[in-house]
């Protein structure tokens, strides 16, 4: 194999665009799968797809467009979740399907060649400016810094909103933050992994690290491990066989997802209740 | 915020009124409660038995009335102070069983609302949280993951994690609710003892008519967002006003009434 490529500036940029945006997306993932809010991820970073070709049709900096809607989308979606009245799922689709119909919209008004809007589409990470990867360090870091800041909060608003309330913690602002952090992320990770796929690198190994730990710090970490394996190793195979890169990212975080289910030790919940039985009658 | 020490109130209500967009939740209710009084809540579903509970841990919003709570008066939504003085446990809930916190993480959450932001829990957070394990009987499960317990053991250690809230009130909202009968004995005197212990000003919500009359001094009858009557168990949990409470025939509560009482005889 010939290492010269990455003596490139385009492949160094790439490699830490991947590793920024593998940390950002995968630990904003672990809110997600614990929570129990993918639906809201999905209709988020779709709701950005539309933001960002409406910009591109109107010609605004997509970033900001996808920003501004991925962040309307959750304050649409944001109070259902909270208050817990309607069928968020429900609610959810209608917003997910209005999305991605006002993005084709947008996609059909736009005048000329459509390439810029099927780069928005697939992502294209050997693309990345310097300014781009600026954007990413500073959401990868904040999205850090506040989980930091708030871990014991966050972790009660994780494990049930209405009790971390009833006990004085914050945990309205607490949902509203984690739920900015993804527009932000979404936003940030938008020009490399791509508006339709981006999704997949936020569950995938967020969803492979819950299979493997009962240890909600640990699950952070391996969270954001995977992520990062997952944007390098697809990358290697983008540059190999000349793919779009976006697609080998979600591809290898899908197989890691599927290996860590195959290695998981929660397959066995089961017997665990039934040693727990036994170890109480032995006492 | 008013605090106003000498009252001897724990609990103040005037004439509360909530509403839930179009719903009346409770129309206008009074009613004061005594440090270290335990008052039982009976009622149909519906009655406002949630609602009165949410109000007094300031979760609820009055649309009119007064409420003083621990010499805070509630009017002006002061209610994230409060809250760490009020523990609630409700009712018996979904864990997901892969969840990544373990018993003792989950316990001390009742502790965060007293720390506060950007404070950590210390070795004095952790003593409280592993003395109330001890009390509600769930030190040898400590460590294992909050999803493999059972609803009864998930139960105990929400009491735990109210006990480790230090709270001067302690709410519970049916916490009995869907657990097998043995669990439902176990938690109710669970909280009797608590009770006795601490003299936690207590308010229990239940359908366990059974139960009332071994561990409340006081029974609070709710009907359509309205106390209907207020007293000694002994007197209230009587065939005529249980009749009224749920709408029933006299002798259909009559033909119930030998089971409810068969413990006292």
């Amino acid at each position: 194999m010939d290492y010269s490529i990455f003596g490139y500036q385009f492949m160094q940029n790439a490699i830490l665009s991947a590793f920024l945006g593998g940390i950002a997306c995968s630990t904003i993932g672990v809110f997600v799968v614990l929570m129990h809010m993918p639906f809201i991820g999905v209709c988020m970073s779709h709701a950005a797809f539309a933001g960002a070709l409406l910009g591109l049709w109107l010609g605004f900096d997509p970033t900001i467009g996808a920003f501004l809607f991925s962040l309307g989308a959750a304050a649409v979606v944001g109070p259902l979740a909270d208050r817990g009245e309607l069928n968020p799922e429900t609610s959810v689709g209608v917003i997910f399907s209005l999305m991605l119909g006002l993005a084709f919209l947008f996609m059909g008004l736009m005048p000329g060649a459509k390439s810029g809007a099927l780069e928005l589409l697939w992502g294209s990470i050997l693309t990345n400016t310097q300014s781009d990867i600026i954007i990413l360090g500073i959401v990868a870091a904040l999205v850090i810094i506040i989980i930091l800041l708030f871990y014991k909060e966050m972790q009660a608003t994780i494990f049930q909103r209405d009790m971390a309330r009833a006990v004085g913690v914050p945990a309205t602002l607490m949902l509203y933050s984690i739920l900015f952090m993804t527009g932000a992320t979404i936003t940030a990770s938008f020009s490399s992994i791509g508006g339709l796929l981006i999704f997949s690198l936020i569950l995938n190994p967020a969803a492979a690290a819950y299979q493997l730990t009962y240890n909600m710090k640990r699950m952070f970490l391996f969270s954001a491990a995977f992520g990062v394996i997952s944007c390098w190793i697809g990358l290697l195979f983008s540059y190999l066989f000349n793919i779009p890169s976006g697609a080998t990212i979600v591809v290898t975080s899908s197989l890691i997802f599927l290996i860590a289910v195959a290695f998981s030790p929660k397959r066995k919940v089961k017997q665990w209740r039934q040693r727990a039985i036994t170890e109480e009658t032995n006492e | 915020m008013n605090v106003n020490k000498e009252n001897d109130h724990s609990i103040s209500i005037e004439n509360a009124v909530v509403s839930y967009r179009e719903d009346v939740a409770l129309r206008g209710i009074s009613i004061r409660v005594n440090r270290g009084e335990f008052v039982g809540v009976i009622g149909p579903n519906g009655a406002g038995k949630t609602t009165l509970l949410t109000i007094i841990n300031g979760m609820g919003t009055l649309l009119h009335g007064q409420i003083h709570v621990l010499g805070y008066n509630l009017a002006s939504g002061n209610g994230l102070s409060l809250r760490k003085k009020v523990g609630y446990v409700a009712q018996a809930q979904n864990i997901d069983p892969r969840m990544p916190m373990n018993v003792r993480e989950v316990a001390i959450i009742g502790r965060y609302g007293r720390l506060g932001l950007f404070r950590r829990p210390k070795k004095h957070d952790w003593e409280i949280v592993d003395a109330a394990l001890d009390l509600v009987g769930m030190t040898h499960l400590a460590k294992r993951p909050i999803g493999h317990l059972s609803g009864g053991e998930q139960q105990r250690v929400a009491i735990a994690r109210c006990l480790a809230q230090e709270p001067e009130i302690f709410l519970l909202d049916e916490p009995t609710a869907s657990l097998d009968w043995k669990a439902q004995t176990e938690i109710l005197e669970l909280v009797k003892r608590i009770h006795e212990e601490r003299h936690l000003t207590t308010l229990f919500v239940t359908h366990d008519l059974d139960a009332l009359p071994h561990t409340c001094d006081r029974v609070v009858l709710m009907k359509d967002g309205l106390i209907i009557a207020d007293g000694a168990p002994d007197k209230l949990i009587s065939t005529e006003s249980l009749s009224n409470l749920y709408d029933m025939p006299l002798s259909a509560v009559e033909e119930r009434q030998p089971h409810m009482h068969r413990r006292k005889s």
